[in-house]
Formats: structure tokens, C-alpha cells, sequence
């Protein structure tokens, strides 16, 4: 909402010297977004004064037409000669009156204006358009003024050219501040003065004797005023107060009866629709659309309407979409039309904001009754309008009076007087709160009790915490005290939160970066990931409006997002990389249900509650990563390493061990991991992810890295399989006996069953075993590999002799022959 | 080791005679003293001290004396071996510190060599700073409260006193989840704030509640230099018998005080949400010119653009009407509650400018920040 400052002073006595920044420091305290405040006509500087077009000559032989033209410009240029100008605009005529800068002056922008030489003449000032004197970008031509003013009139004053423009958000609350009328009841509560209410008009009843009008839909329009006027001179134009108030709030003039419409809808808040009564067919109406029904409205388009619109209607059907946009047919012309009839409405704000909506169709009018306007001003506003077309276009008003309104009472609001004090925790004390409200246009009543009827254009005020942010704000926000409340001592985090933060530092620990990525999706990715047709991540949990169409799901796996970082950073030409992310992933239901409509004025059965969560997906945590590139740089001390499946197997190892898990690994199969590379996890029986490298192919298609490597673990079942907290060892203080072996078995035989044979015979003794060897070759035989461990064994009560740790050796080697066809390197 | 000798061998006994003891030992410091290197000594021990030499030799002889010039002999023999031995000690150490001493320096390295044998690697500062943030309240006595990020509309929208028309409910501003057969009524949402958390910590916990919520949230905003689709958030929610606006307040200065240091402050402004009645904007002090380039053209704030105050995010006090959706009597109970975005404090807590360094997960962007920030 723009508010021009001297438009504001008309309802409010603004203490002398007040600026706009003034005014808006006060109105951003009393808590409205005052966003800036424009400063109009800033530099300008006269001579700039009404002119009278004289004469004009046409100069030919340049590339584009010129004007030499004089101007009657009074007294002004001091001789009262006419003015010679060169002009390069030709949208005006002789005696037409116009704006004359004359040497000496400075317009917006610092462009000062001195006699000079220009086609062949002397100009002595210049003729100026709307765009020049910072009047708008409307019209690129000339300003033609409306007749009336003197040659020689001082021109900044007409056209109220030097002026500040304040500009507010107004929050969807405070629907009355989209009006003058509203900000200036603002301004004048926040400087202490009167408000001289532009609204407070007197209104004659209804009669019987105004144009028909009949109400199908008292919900939906509650209020409805109709008023005529007839004999409007069609010659008549918008006098320029009006025209440059409009433009300063932000409207394009267009007709006299138009502006005059728009000007009252600014002024009081109230949209206000005129009709060329000539092209109305009997009684006006409100309804419901049917649905199907067909409308071409003001902006010229045909729209479908639907059996939830409102419509304005006459005998033939819709004229109009009601409280949203006129229609074409009943449109006053201009010029043409010299008898109106005048709608002043109330429509109840959600069938509007669902108009709008469904049209794709905002109007200052829709703004205005989405946010609830006075039902209380129709009347008032109907009658301002009908003073300003006879006024200012020469009607007369006719005597019948259409007032149609459904009953409603007063609304009340019961408050303690103190209740104001306990929102805030300060006290205000009932006669300030009391003080506060009548301010803002209720009528209170009650001692400890307040009993507070709220004002007509306030539907906003419904509870006690409305009232008391009254108060609260026109004491001031800023004024509040601050305390800080006990909280009982709680219990810190969950173990499922230092879960995750355990895991955090571990990876970053471990030289993985964290990137969490946005957890959209689409089939390609899918399809680059190599899952088949009917691989269970292929269903997903869709968006009905995703920002990118070739992404409209959410993920089922982190590892798109993540290798979706990798390629941008491999871009980017970082070459060893390391990432990781912790979020979640989202499992539709096998079969998706609508949660139901719950009401809000209670709590929700469990069971209701139940069928909320019953229409979620699951949502589990997992924590991906990916790398590519050296895992070790090679350096001064020596060779690199180079990312491997192993450190992606380790990578989820450390997950897991952050639970406390010691994760199973198996060779398995899985996209998409490379089928040779690929390392099943699991947690006891339950499978928690996967870890390998890549296969080629997806690689490729992804564009990162050869041999990138990955892995995907499922924090929550890793944490539900680990969480026991750990035992104390025994440490045991006598020598350890050290054993290396060296076993023979077949070369697809996984160490994991080897060393978990050797772990099964070892027996207690048995401290750790360590795989720190694997040779092939010939001497092997092929088809077969060496693995080389070591054994440490250790007592916890004695010194083991050398006997007991060969027989435990022996035991351990006996066990890997039998569930591994190990042989014993050598023997 | 001979046995004492029981004949007396006048030739023998000839060697112990005075000078030729104070000969022996002569002969064997200089030796000693000569000796350049531990090995040059370990010869010259074996030859003045060892089993074949002189002194050994003369000290095995004096039991082959007569009793009467046993004592004397004895003596003399000891002290000179005495004296040998405690030079060849010295000059052992003495030796040993000098090849000590070499050694070292030859083994000195250049310690300045770099060695980034193994990348570092960090945590999202998105992920720290809510965590830093979580801390604060944690040390009050809050506790984190968490939820679904795909979410009801009762719960992101219904619960927290939206009306059903209202604007943030449009596609424009919210993802819907698709419904069964395509259809976009299902119901459910991304979640457009953690405010449900909010109420799913009324509806699971005991009163009074005192709960911060952090987590990811979605907004249909195209990403660009200051908006993400997809962002972090934290709210807070205190729900307890008499708590007030001034007690909102007050926790808003303990967080930028603990997030910024001492000075710190904030300043409410009247707003309008629907889950907050009262509502208010929240600023904060800017932390770069704490308000002094307000009115002050010679230093003017980037930060703030010499405002002298950020916007943090809304806040108010909690609606009474979200109460009685959560079966919590808003006679009896009352409650305050706080949002912001976590981008939006790491960029200015962090001189961040660009919204997209922050979600694109560039290693060089995540790296300072290392695992707190
Ligand atoms: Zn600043």
C-alpha cells in the first residue's frame, strides 16, 4: 500500500516539519512494514509553469519530426512574450495547456535546463513529459493538461510534484491498513492526534425506490449497496488532484467515472464496481456460478467459471466475477457511458480467495476482500462516490437507494482487564489497556472483566490474544522486558542424536566431507544407477509439484545426491575426493493412504493420530559416501593409496562401530555396485547396506570418477542392533604367545569364513587374530592363495606355556581345515 | 683364574716393583687418553686391563710373595687398576656423548617438509551450527525434538491454525506430495517449517514442554543467491504455566549473546503468523557495527546495510488455538515459540555470500569449517 504524505495529512494533523522518515519510524513501531519511503520531485526546481500552446511549425529535413513551437507562459519568463521551444513530441495541439521548464530550472536527476541552440532554433526552455517531472513511466509524450489553469500557474504546486510516498507491507491481518483511511487511524494513534474519518458521511436509507438488486447468496455477500447516477457529462476528465493521487498510490488513470471508483477504494478501503446501467438487463444479482457458466471479464478474457465462484449477475447471466474483476459487456465506456450504477459490497473473504485463486486473478479489489474489508462502509463509500460524479462529471444522483444487509450483530470479545500484562509480563494496568483499545475503535466496557466490541473493520479481532497484541504493540514491541523462563532440567540429547553426531566426527575424522544434498529425484538417476524395471528403490514418493519436472520424487537412496556432488566437484577440478551425507530416504507405504481430515478445537484421538501417521512414508536415517581419487596421497615418504572398495567397506565399519555394531560382510551382488566388489552389511541376520565400488557402467553414466567407490548403511538399523553399552575388560597382565600361520585355500574362499574358523577352534585363549599376509603364485598352486595370520594368545591367570599355545594354534588351524579346506603352508 | 701362587719366582716378583707398577699404569692412561673412537678404547681395554695384561699379570703375581711384602704390592697394584679403570670409564662416556652427539645431527630431517598424506576431512557447517545452536538450549534444560519430513497437513498446516485458503498452502510456496492415482490431494506435504515438530512434541510429551527443533525443510523457492528449495531450520517451542512475551525476549538475547558474544541483543516488531498471536518479527543487533554506521554515512555496515539490525525470523507468542488442536488448556498453560533458517545465520554469523556455496557441497566451501564451528 503507498501512502503519499500530503494525501495522509488531509485525515491526520501531522505535527508541523514531520518527514515521511518520520512518520515511518512511528508506523514500523505500531508494527507496520513501512519498506521505504520515496521521495518525489526530489532536485526539482522551477521555473516550471503552465504553458499555452501558440503556435507550431513543423521543421522538416531531420530524421525524426520536430516541433518549433511558441508557448503563452504568462509572466513567468518575466516579459510575458511568448516562449520559443523546440519540441520533440507530438501528442498536443494549439491551445492546448502544457508544462514549460524554463532556463534555470532543474528537473529530476539533476538535468538542468539552459537556453541552447538545437535544430536550427533557440530553445528557451523545454515542454515536459510525465517521465521527466518524475510523474511515472507512463506516457512517453508530453503532459496535456485538463483545462482550468492560468499560463504562468507555478506548476509544482498544481501537479503536487514534490511530495513523500510512503510504501507498506500489510500483513494479511490488516486488511483496513489497505486504505488511507487505516493508516492514517495508524498515524494517528502513534502521534497522539485526531483522526477526522473520511468514512463518517451521511448516508441516506434504503428506499425501495434504488436499482434492484437480489441476493441469493447472503453468505457469501452480506452487504450489498447500489446507487445511480445519472447525466454524466462524458466530455468531463479526472481533474489532476486526482490523477496524480492515483498515480502516487500506483494507478494508471483511465475515465473519470474509473478513477473516481478507484480513488474511494483507496481512500476508504471499500472496492466499488460501476455499470453502464444502459447495459444492464433487469435486477442485478449475487449467486453461485454454475458451473460452466462463461464470463469475458474486464481484461478481456473468457473464463469458465465454477459452481464455487460468486458471480454479480443481471437478467442474462454473469457481469461480473463478484468482489474480483467486472465483466466486459457492463463496462463503462469511456464517453460513452452517462448513467452508472454504483456497487458497494461486502463478499466474505475465503469464496474471493478462492475466485482469484482458481482464475489466476489478483485485483486490487480481490486484495482488499481476501483480507476481510468493513462491512460497516459500503453505504458510505457508495455515497462517496456518487459526490464525486456529481461533483466532478456533472450527474445527479439519483434518490433511489438500494441497502440490502443480512442482520449481524456487534461482535464481542470477553477479556480480563489484565490479560494484556500476562502475554506480555509487563504491566500495563487496565486504564492503558482500556485507553488502547478504544484507540484502536472498540468500544470497552467491564472493570476486572472487559467486555470489548470490536470495530467493523478489524474482522481480524476475535480472541483475547488479538486484543492484547493491541496493546502489546502500541506500548511497544520495544518496550517489552526480557526474562528468561526455568525450564525443568532436561536429559540432554537422545542417544540416537550423539548417535549421529558420533558418526559426523568419525567420517570427517576419517577424511570424508559432509554434503547433504536436496533429496529430488527422477527416473534417470534410477536408470543410471543400473536398477531393474522392478527394483523395490524404483518406488518412490512422488511430488505433485516438483520444481523440476525431470525430478519429481523423493529419494530412496542418498547415493544419487552424493555422486551428483561428486561430478560437481570433479568439475570443479578437486580429484581425490571424500563425501559423505547423513539424511533420510523415503519408502512409500505399500499402500498409500489419505490421512484424515482432522478438526483442530481438540486434541486428536490416538487413533486419529495413528491414521496420520499411517498416510507417511517411512522415513529412515541412512548415511551415505562416496570417494574417488587418492585415499593416501602419494609423497616424500612414499607411494599413495588409491580409494578403494575396502575403504568404502571401512567407511560403513565406522558407522557401525559408532553404534557399537562389528558389522558381517559378505560378497553379494547389488546395484550398483560392481558384481565383483560388492560387500553385503549386515548387523547380526539383518542386512543394513551395501559397500563397494561402482560398476563401470555407472560410473559412466553418473560421469564421475573410474573406480569411484561407495556405501549406504541404515543408521536406524544400525543403531537398533548395536546401543549395548560396552563391558570393561579384563586386562590381563601376563605374556602374550604369539603364533603365525599361513593357510592354503582355494582362491574364491572369503577370508571372513577363514578367520571366523580360526577365531571358532582358537578357544578363549585366543586374544586376536590378524590377517597380515595373502600370497598367490606358482608355489601356491593355482586357483589357490596363501593368507598369513597372526595369533596372539594370552591367559588372564597365567603364563601360557609353549605347549598350550601350539595345542590352541593347532586347534585354530584344525577348524579352518575343516570349514575352509585349509591346508597349512608347508605342511 | 689362577690359584695363588705357592713358589716364589724371583723373576716374577721383579715386576712388582715400585716403578714397574707406576710404569704399567703410566703407560695405560696414556693409552687411554690416546684412544680416538670406542673401538680404538675397546682394544686398549683388552690391553691394560684385560686378563693378559701387565697389571693383571702383576696382580696375579702378588700372591706368590712373601707375606711381608704381600700388603704393600697389594696395594699398589689396586690403586693402579683403580686409576686405569676409572679413566677408561671416562673416556668411555666421554667417547660415547661425542658419537651421540654425531649421530644425531646426522639424523636430523627438515622438519618445514608438508605432509598431506591423507585429505582432512569436515562437517557441514549446516550440520554444526544447528548443532552449536541445539547446545545452547540443551544446557537450559531444552531437549531436541525431532520429526518427519515428509508430513500430514494436519500437523504442517491444520494444527498450527492455518486456514484451510491460506496462501501458504498454495503450490506456490508448498510441495504436495501426490496423491493415490496422480491426484494432488493427498494430505501430505514436505514440510514447510518444523513447526509440526512442535506439535507433535505437545501432543507426545508431559507439560510443561520445552523443546527446540531443528531439521530440513522445503519451500518451492528456486535456488538461487539468497533462496533454496530445500534449507535448515530451528524453532523453539516453551509451552508452561505463566510464560510470557518477555520470557520469549529473553531467550532470544541468551541465544545471540551465546551465538555472537556480550552486547548482544534483539528487538521484536509486530507481525502476523498464523500459529503466533501475539507475533513478531525478531532482529537482531548487527553483530558487525552493533548500530553504530546507523546515521553515520562515514562508516556505513555492509552487514546490515547500515541498518543497524538483521532479521532473524518470526517468533510470538504461541497461539491459543494450536494449544486446544494439541489438547493443552490455553487457560491453564501458555507458551512462546521462534524460527529462523539456519543459511541465514550462517551467512551472516560466517561471512557467507552466495546461498548456493552452502548447498552445493563444494569440499573447498565445507572444509574450514572442520567439525564445530
Ligand atoms: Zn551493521
Amino acid at each position: 500500500m503507498r501512502v503519499p504524505l500530503s494525501w495522509l495529512r488531509e485525515y491526520v494533523d501531522l505535527p508541523a516539519g514531520v518527514t515521511g522518515r518520520d512518520v515511518q519510524a512511528k508506523l514500523i513501531s505500531a508494527g507496520l512494514e513501512v519498506e521505504t519511503v520515496e521521495q518525489l520531485g526530489a532536485g526539482l526546481k522551477g521555473p516550471l509553469v503552465v504553458g499555452r500552446v501558440l503556435t507550431i511549425e513543423e521543421l522538416e529535413g531531420f530524421k525524426k519530426p520536430i516541433r518549433f513551437c511558441t508557448v503563452d507562459v504568462g509572466d513567468a519568463n518575466s516579459t510575458g512574450e511568448p516562449q520559443e521551444i523546440v519540441c520533440g513530441a507530438r501528442n498536443f495541439a494549439v491551445g492546448d495547456l502544457v508544462v514549460v521548464v524554463l532556463p534555470g530550472g532543474v528537473l529530476p536527476g539533476d538535468f538542468q535546463i539552459a537556453a541552447r541552440k538545437t535544430y536550427g532554433h533557440t530553445s528557451h526552455g523545454m515542454i515536459c513529459s510525465a517521465r521527466e517531472l518524475g510523474m511515472g513511466d507512463d506516457h512517453d509524450g508530453i503532459i496535456v493538461l485538463p483545462p482550468g489553469s492560468e499560463p504562468g500557474a507555478d506548476a509544482i504546486g498544481l501537479l503536487e510534484l514534490v511530495d513523500e510516498v510512503l510504501d507498506i507491507a500489510v500483513t494479511p491481518d490488516r486488511g483496513y491498513c489497505l486504505s488511507l483511511r487505516g493508516i492514517a487511524r495508524e498515524a494517528a494513534i502513534a502521534y497522539g492526534v485526531p483522526l477526522r474519518d473520511p468514512a463518517l458521511l451521511d448516508v441516506p436509507a434504503h428506499n425501495g425506490e434504488g436499482y434492484p438488486v437480489r441476493i441469493a447468496d447472503p453468505e457469501g455477500c452480506d452487504r450489498f449497496t447500489a446507487r445511480t447516477v445519472t447525466g454524466l457529462d462524458p466530455e468531463a476528465t479526472s481533474p489532476i488532484w486526482l490523477q496524480r493521487r492515483l498515480q502516487k498510490v500506483g494507478m494508471r488513470p483511465i475515465s473519470l467515472t474509473v478513477d473516481i471508483a478507484n480513488y474511494v477504494m483507496f481512500e476508504l478501503g471499500q472496492p466499488l464496481h460501476t455499470y453502464d446501467r444502459t447495459r444492464i438487463a433487469g435486477a442485478i444479482g449475487v449467486r453461485r456460478a454454475q458451473p460452466g457458466e462463461k464470463l469475458t471479464t474486464l481484461d478481456g478474457a473468457e473464463r469458465v467459471l465454477d459452481a464455487e465462484d460468486l458471480v454479480i449477475t443481471d437478467d442474462k447471466g454473469p457481469i461480473g466475477l463478484a468482489g474480483v474483476m467486472g465483466g466486459a459487456h457492463t463496462e463503462i465506456t469511456d464517453g460513452g457511458s452517462t448513467d452508472v450504477v454504483i456497487e458497494a459490497a461486502h463478499f466474505a473473504p475465503i469464496p474471493i480467495a478462492r475466485t482469484s485463486r482458481r482464475h489466476k486473478l489478483g485485483s486490487e479489489a480481490s486484495r482488499r476482500f481476501e483480507r476481510g474489508t468493513d462491512p460497516l462502509t459500503t453505504s458510505a463509500a457508495a455515497q462517496r462516490t456518487v459526490d464525486l460524479l456529481v461533483g466532478l462529471a456533472g450527474g445527479t444522483a439519483e434518490p433511489g437507494v438500494t441497502e440490502i444487509a443480512s442482520p449481524a450483530g456487534p461482535r464481542t470479545i470477553a477479556m480480563p482487564a489484565d490479560h494484556p500484562d500476562r502475554v506480555a509480563g509487563t504491566e500495563y494496568g487496565r486504564e492503558t489497556v482500556v485507553r488502547r483499545l478504544q484507540e484502536i475503535g472498540c468500544d470497552v466496557a467491564g472493570s476486572d472483566d472487559l467486555t470489548v466490541t470490536v470495530p467493523s473493520w478489524r474482522p481480524d479481532l476475535s480472541y483475547p490474544n488479538d486484543l492484547a497484541e493491541e496493546v502489546i504493540r502500541l506500548e511497544g514491541y520495544e518496550n517489552l522486558p526480557s526474562t528468561l523462563p526455568q525450564p525443568p532440567a532436561g536429559r540432554g540429547l537422545t542417544e540416537s542424536q550423539l548417535l549421529r553426531r558420533r558418526v559426523g566426527r568419525a567420517l570427517a575424522g576419517a577424511g570424508y566431507v559432509e554434503a547433504p544434498s536436496y533429496p529430488f529425484v527422477g527416473a534417470e538417476a534410477f536408470d543410471q544407477l543400473g536398477l531393474d524395471e522392478g527394483d523395490e528403490r524404483r518406488r518412490t514418493v512422488r511430488l505433485a509439484n516438483p520444481l523440476d519436472d525431470t525430478e519429481p520424487a523423493l529419494r530412496t537412496t542418498l547415493l544419487p545426491g552424493l555422486l551428483g556432488t561428486l561430478r560437481r566437484n570433479s568439475g570443479r577440478g578437486a580429484h581425490d575426493l571424500a563425501l559423505f551425507e547423513t539424511g533420510l530416504v523415503f519408502l512409500p507405504a505399500a499402500e498409500q493412504t489419505a490421512p484424515p481430515r482432522l478438526p483442530v478445537d481438540r486434541r486428536p484421538t490416538d487413533e486419529e493420530i495413528a491414521a496420520l501417521e499411517a498416510a507417511l512414508p517411512d522415513q529412515p536415517r541412512r548415511v551415505g559416501a562416496v570417494l574417488a581419487g587418492a585415499r593416501e596421497l602419494p609423497g616424500w615418504w612414499g607411494a599413495g593409496h588409491t580409494a578403494s572398495w575396502a575403504d568404502a567397506v571401512e567407511a560403513a565399519r565406522t558407522v557401525a562401530r559408532e553404534a557399537g555394531v562389528d558389522l558381517t560382510v559378505r560378497a553379494g551382488q547389488y546395484a550398483p555396485f560392481h558384481p565383483g566388489r560388492c560387500a553385503v552389511l549386515s548387523a547380526g541376520e539383518q542386512v543394513v547396506g551395501h559397500a563397494g565400488e561402482l560398476h563401470p557402467r555407472v560410473t559412466k553414466a553418473f560421469g564421475v570418477p573410474e573406480r569411484t567407490c561407495a556405501m549406504e548403511i541404515d543408521l536406524d538399523l544400525v543403531e537398533a542392533a548395536g546401543g549395548a553399552r560396552a563391558e570393561g575388560p579384563r586386562v590381563s597382565t601376563f605374556p602374550v604367545a604369539t603364533q603365525d600361520v599361513a593357510l592354503v585355500v582355494d582362491a574364491d574362499v572369503p577370508a571372513a569364513d577363514v578367520e571366523a574358523a580360526l577365531r571358532a577352534g582358537a578357544g578363549e585363549l585366543l586374544e586376536s587374530v590378524r590377517l597380515f599376509d595373502i600370497f598367490t603364485g606358482p608355489q601356491i598352486g593355482e586357483g589357490r592363495k596363501s593368507l598369513a595370520y597372526a595369533l596372539r594368545f594370552r591367559a588372564a591367570d597365567r603364563t601360557l606355556t609353549a605347549e598350550e599355545a601350539s595345542a590352541a594354534r593347532d586347534s585354530a588351524v584344525a577348524s579352518a581345515a575343516g570349514r575352509t579346506h585349509a591346508t597349512l603352508r608347508g605342511a | 683364574m689362577s690359584a695363588p701362587n705357592k713358589s716364589y719366582d724371583p723373576v716374577e716378583v721383579e715386576a712388582l716393583k715400585p716403578d714397574a707398577i707406576e710404569r704399567m699404569r703410566t703407560d695405560a692412561l696414556a693409552a687411554i687418553a690416546a684412544a680416538g673412537d670406542l673401538e680404538a678404547l675397546t682394544h686398549v681395554k683388552t690391553a691394560h686391563t684385560g686378563g693378559g695384561s701387565p697389571l693383571a699379570l702383576a696382580n696375579r703375581e702378588i700372591g706368590a710373595l712373601p707375606p711381608q711384602a704381600k700388603a704393600e704390592a697389594g696395594k699398589r697394584v689396586g690403586q693402579a687398576r683403580g686409576a686405569v679403570n676409572q679413566a677408561l670409564a671416562a673416556r668411555q662416556a666421554e667417547l660415547e656423548a661425542e658419537r651421540d652427539a654425531r649421530v644425531l645431527v646426522e639424523e636430523a630431517v627438515d622438519v618445514t617438509l608438508p605432509y598431506d598424506r591423507r585429505p582432512a576431512g569436515a562437517r557441514h557447517p549446516l550440520t554444526t551450527l544447528s548443532e552449536r545452536i541445539e547446545d545452547i538450549f540443551t544446557a537450559m534444560g531444552y531437549e531436541v525434538a525431532e520429526g518427519p519430513e515428509v508430513e500430514a497437513e494436519w500437523f504442517n498446516f491444520d494444527a498450527l491454525n492455518f486456514p484451510p485458503d491460506h496462501p501458504a498452502r498454495e503450490t506456490q510456496d508448498t510441495f504436495f506430495v501426490e496423491g493415490r492415482g496422480g491426484s494432488g490431494e493427498s494430505g501430505v506435504v514436505l514440510r514447510t517449517h518444523t513447526s509440526p515438530v512442535q506439535i507433535r512434541a505437545l501432543l507426545e510429551r508431559e507439560l510443561p514442554v520445552y523443546v527446540i527443533a531443528p531439521g530440513r525443510v522445503y519451500r518451492s523457492d528456486e535456488l538461487d543467491a539468497t533462496h533454496t528449495p530445500v534449507f535448515a531450520q530451528v524453532e523453539l517451542l516453551a509451552v508452561d504455566e505463566g510464560l510470557t512475551m518477555a520470557d520469549l525476549k529473553g531467550t532470544l538475547d541468551h541465544m545471540v549473546v551465546s551465538l555472537f558474544g556480550e552486547g548482544m541483543t534483539t528487538r521484536l516488531r509486530p507481525n502476523h503468523f498464523p500459529f503466533t498471536e501475539p507475533s513478531a518479527e525478531m532482529d537482531m543487533l548487527c553483530y558487525v557495527c552493533r548500530g553504530d554506521s546507523v546515521g553515520n554515512p562515514d562508516r556505513p555496515c555492509r552487514t546490515c546495510s547500515s541498518e543497524g539490525w538483521i532479521e532473524l525470523g518470526g517468533c510470538g507468542v504461541v497461539n491459543p488455538r494450536v494449544l486446544t488442536a494439541c489438547g493443552v488448556d490455553p487457560e491453564k498453560y501458555s507458551g512462546f515459540a521462534f524460527g529462523f533458517g539456519i543459511e541465514r545465520m550462517l551467512m551472516f554469523r560466517h561471512n557467507v555470500e552466495d546461498m548456493r556455496d552452502i548447498v552445493e557441497g563444494d569440499v573447498r566451501f565445507t572444509l574450514p569449517f572442520g567439525m564445530e564451528i
